[in-house]
This record gives C-alpha cells, structure tokens and sequence, in this order.
C-alpha cells in the first residue's frame, strides 16, 4: 500500500527524501505545476532570474530543496497540478486536468502549507489590494509589482521581508505599514535572538528599508483603503492618533499566516487553538503523527514554522511513517531532527509573540465593512446575526452563524474571512474567540467542476 | 492598477483575445497576469459591490474566476496564458 505525501514544498520534499532513502517510492501531490511549495515556488519555463534574484538570503535552501527534488524525480511518483479535494479512510480524493481519481494510502503525510491571515479593512475588496504572500508570489513567479505605488500593511516578518523584496526589484513603496508597535516586537527581542541569523534577517530588511527613506511606520490603526472602482488612497493612524492619507494604486495586506489544514479537518484530526499563533491547529505529536491512523503532517500545515523547521518536520513525519511500518529506522537521525525541533520552539513563540495578530483590529471592524467577500457579507449582518438568533438559541459558534448569514459559504469556504469572522462574532457575544470555534472543512476542499459520471 | 512588469521582459509575446479584443502578453504569464498588466479587473462581484482583481494569487480565495473558451470556469491566477486563448470577464464593466 502506498504512501501519500500532499505538497511539494519543503515538509514534502524532505519527508520524500527519507522514505526514498528507505526504499520507498511514495506518491507526492501538488496542486502547483512545479514542486516548491509557495516559499521556493518555482518561476515558470522561459525565466531566467537566478536563485539570488528569486529567493534572497535563502537561495541555498531554495536550491538545495529544488536539487534534492529534482535528484528524487525519478524516484518518486510525483503528481503536478493535482489538486486533493477530499481525504476519506485510506483514499485521497484528487482531480487532475479534469480527471478524477481516488488515490489509495497506508499513510499519508499532509505538507498542505499556509496562507495569508487577513483582517478585512474598508475597501479591502478594491482591484488593487492583494495579500502579501501574493504579491511575493506574483514578483517572484511573475516578475511583476502588483502596483506601480504599492504600500504594505498589516503585521508580521512577512511584511518587511516582501516590501524589501519588492524595493530591491525597483518597485515604488509608498509605505510600509505594522499593526505591531514597536515596543511590542522589543519586548520579545530576548527570545528573539534565538533565532539567530533568521532574527538578524528580519532587522536588517527593516533597516535596509529606513536606510533606503522608505517610511516605516509601527503601531499603526484605523486603516482603510479608498477609490472609485480601484484602490487610490490608503488612509491610517499613526502611534500618536495622527490621520495620514497616501496616494496609493496598489495595497500588499497580510496579518501572519494560517494553517491550510483543511485536509487534515475531513480526516477527522482534532483541532486545537493555539493561543500563541492565534490560530487553530491540527492536533500532532512532535513526530507529526495524528491520532487518525496513518495520517500525519509535517510543514505549516500542521501549524505554523516556517520553512526551515518545515524541512526537518517533513523528514521526522517520514520516520514516524517508516516506524508505523515497522521498518529500520535511523536513531541517530531522528535524534538529530528532534533536538532541532525542540530547540526552535521558543523563538518561533517569541516571534508570534513579536507580531501578534490583532484580533481587536479583528473585532472593531465597522459594521458597513465587507467582511466576507466571497458573498459581499458585512460585519454589521454578522453582528446583527449574532445579538439576535446565535445569542438567544445556542450554539452560538462560526458554523451556525456560517447557516445564518453566509459568511464563510462562500467559494473560498472561509478561507480569507474566517479568522476575523470569529473574533467579530466572539466580540458581540463578549466571549474569548475559541468560544466560537472554527469553520468545519467541507469537500471539495476548492471548487471542482461537477461533470456528469459519463462525461467524467 | 496595473500589474507593473519589473523582469523577464524578453520572453516571447503571446497574442489573445480579452473579452473579444486582441491583447498582448507574455509566454509563461498567468491569465491573472495577461490582463491585470494591461486592465485593472478580472470579474464584478456578483453581488453588486463592483470589480475585483483577485486577491490570493495562490489558489486560495477563488476571487480571480474568469472564463476561456473550450475550458469554462478557471482561476486566473493558477492558468497560464496560451496563444489564441479567448478570455472573457464574466460581466463588462459597469
């Protein structure tokens, strides 16, 4: 029976280079054409950049993670631009070019990676506001800006990481905007500096940026993005309540990542809150094994870690697979994979704890704001949802009020609104945000054409 | 807004047709990139609340559907460009 690893990012590729150093020959999905994941994603045919130009600082784990993949090619069954929609008891349901077919697994690895967390603002919809990581994306794999004026807002190491970026490949940055005051990320500067050279990073793009007059501003509120039929003005608060408006054409948005666990919700994986990241996270062991048999997850799927620490869970899921078979196993190696695991737990806390997500930003969102825009949905018929029916007739959860009110029917199934759907809904009811709960996954996890069994 | 290339210039051009007129893009572009490089919108809400652009560029928000000939529904930002495709946007612009 096979072995399925979904993602080819870095958790996959290194859970694939063990169970291939045992023998194995496992199954490895991506939705993507190419392997990478969305942090070494790899630009199309035809492009020329270098690793440097593509990856920055981590061209060598770029690199590294793409050679080591492309020696595993022919060793592997690797399946591009398949997307898995479903997972049921050892089947993965998939589609690919139009195809369906339902892939059998004795276990699977889900290296299902993360996205954008996002707080909706005012205008968040305008053509012209992106996410941050697309806008990574869309310089990186495109290599285009998403705008000829772009400003940069929200909070997180993503943000100065990418407005660096985009500065670097002569793009025109009008601001770069952190929810986070800077006494905040001070506080955390101890357990921070465990983070060695990634902490070093991080001050040096913000610096390299201030040194560069590209304005830098902290604690940061009252965002909203303006214009007619596209995003023209940014407007916000500085930390001392003072109203600046910049002339804008583009808005890169992103408030830390979350989980793309959906995969590991259908199969039947408990979920916890965790209080530090601030999101819900698939329960797992330090090896990535779950208590459903035979499913395990590795990489920011399983709760976010980033790329580096991604890698080294990729490979300890894989022994945790290869012991589940009963097969020899590397003590040594596994030792190893364990210490550097154990070892980054408090700099990654103290980076959450750094750029915190700003759940009251979340929360005090304006009623007339678009909070889901899948269905158009404002926090205002959220709220009016949750003061009349969810406060009087329980469960007064994200799913019932999901029933009520649409917001998180739509096509991105919550995806983009969740996060702030939750704390809007657990402010009006005045309890803690877990209270609430967190959006069920449904299959197709995405959309999928529905084609007549014998057109199929 | 306008996509605003900054590399890879010199890949070969690609011709298509953006809501039945011919437009330019570049061999290796993504749809959401052919149009969002020359016209500022993908596709209006169908809830009345104007045009959108996408917004993930990673498969994720499906706010980037447009329609191709012979293909149906696709997301823009995961379909690459190919010469001849005839793209349309859902709804003019109002």
């Amino acid at each position: 029976m096979s072995i399925v690893i979904v993602g080819a990012g870095p958790a996959g590729t290194r859970a694939a280079e063990v169970l291939v150093g045992a023998g194995l020959r496992p199954i490895v999905i991506d939705e993507a054409p190419d392997n990478g994941g969305r942090i070494y994603q790899r630009q199309p045919a035809g492009f020329r950049r270098g690793p440097r130009a593509l990856y920055g600082f981590e061209a060598k784990k770029a690199q590294s993670v793409h050679g080591l993949f492309d020696r595993l090619r022919s060793s592997i069954d690797f399946r591009p631009r398949t997307l898995a929609w479903n997972l049921r008891p050892g089947l993965i349901d998939t589609i690919c070019d139009g195809k369906a077919s339902a892939v059998p697994f004795a276990q699977t690895i889900l290296c299902t990676g993360a996205m954008d967390r996002v707080i909706p603002l005012p205008g968040w919809t305008l053509p012209g506001v992106f996410t941050l990581g697309g806008s990574q994306i869309a310089l990186k794999a495109q290599g285009c800006a998403v705008g000829a004026r772009v400003a940069f807002v929200g909070t997180g190491p993503l943000l100065y990481l990418v407005a660096y970026q985009y500065a670097r490949a002569g793009a025109q940055i009008v601001s770069v905007l952190d929810t986070t005051p800077f006494t905040t990320k001070a506080a955390q500067a101890f357990g921070l500096m465990r983070g060695g050279a990634t902490f070093a990073k991080g001050l040096y793009y913000i610096a390299w940026l201030r040194a560069h007059g590209i304005p830098v501003a902290e604690g940061v509120s009252a965002l909203a993005v303006k214009g007619n039929g596209q995003a023209e003005k940014l407007s916000w608060r500085d930390a001392h309540g003072i109203r600046h408006e910049a002339a804008v054409d583009a808005v890169a948005l992103g408030f830390g990542l979350k989980p793309e666990a959906q995969l590991a919700d259908l199969a039947g994986v408990p979920f916890d809150f965790d209080p530090v990241q601030h999101n819900w996270v698939p329960r797992k062991d330090a090896a990535g094994r779950t208590s459903v048999e035979g499913v395990f997850l590795a990489g920011d799927g399983g709760g976010i870690q980033g790329a580096d620490l991604a890698e080294a869970a990729g490979a300890r899921a894989a022994w945790a697979v290869l012991a589940s078979r009963g097969l020899t196993l590397d003590a040594r190696a596994i030792a190893r994979l364990d210490a550097r695991l154990a070892a980054s737990s408090a700099f990654r806390a103290a980076l959450e704890r750094a750029f915190p997500f700003p759940a009251k930003l979340a929360a005090s969102m304006a009623d007339d704001t678009v909070l889901c825009r899948c269905e158009a949905i404002t926090a205002g018929e959220l709220r009016a949802a949750a003061n009349e029916a969810l406060a009087t007739l329980p469960p007064s959860e994200v799913n019932r009020a999901k029933a009520l009110t649409r917001v998180g029917m739509g096509r991105c199934q919550g995806r983009v609104c969740g996060a702030a759907a939750a704390e809007v809904l657990a402010a009006s009811l005045s309890c803690p945000v877990e209270h609430v709960g967190r959006l069920r996954g449904q299959p197709p996890v995405k959309p999928i054409p529905i084609l007549p069994a014998e057109a199929a | 807004m306008r996509l605003r290339r900054l590399a890879e210039m010199d890949r070969p051009a690609v011709s298509f047709m953006l809501d039945g007129v011919p437009a330019d893009a570049l061999a290796g572009d993504t749809l959401l990139t052919a149009i969002l490089a020359q016209d500022g919108y993908l596709r209006a809400s169908e809830f009345g609340d104007g045009l959108r652009a996408g917004f993930c560029l990673m498969g994720a928000c499906q706010d980037c559907w447009v329609t191709i000939d012979g293909g149906g529904r696709v997301r823009a930002c995961t379909t690459a460009i190919e010469e001849g495709m005839r793209v349309a946007r859902g709804r003019s612009q109002p």
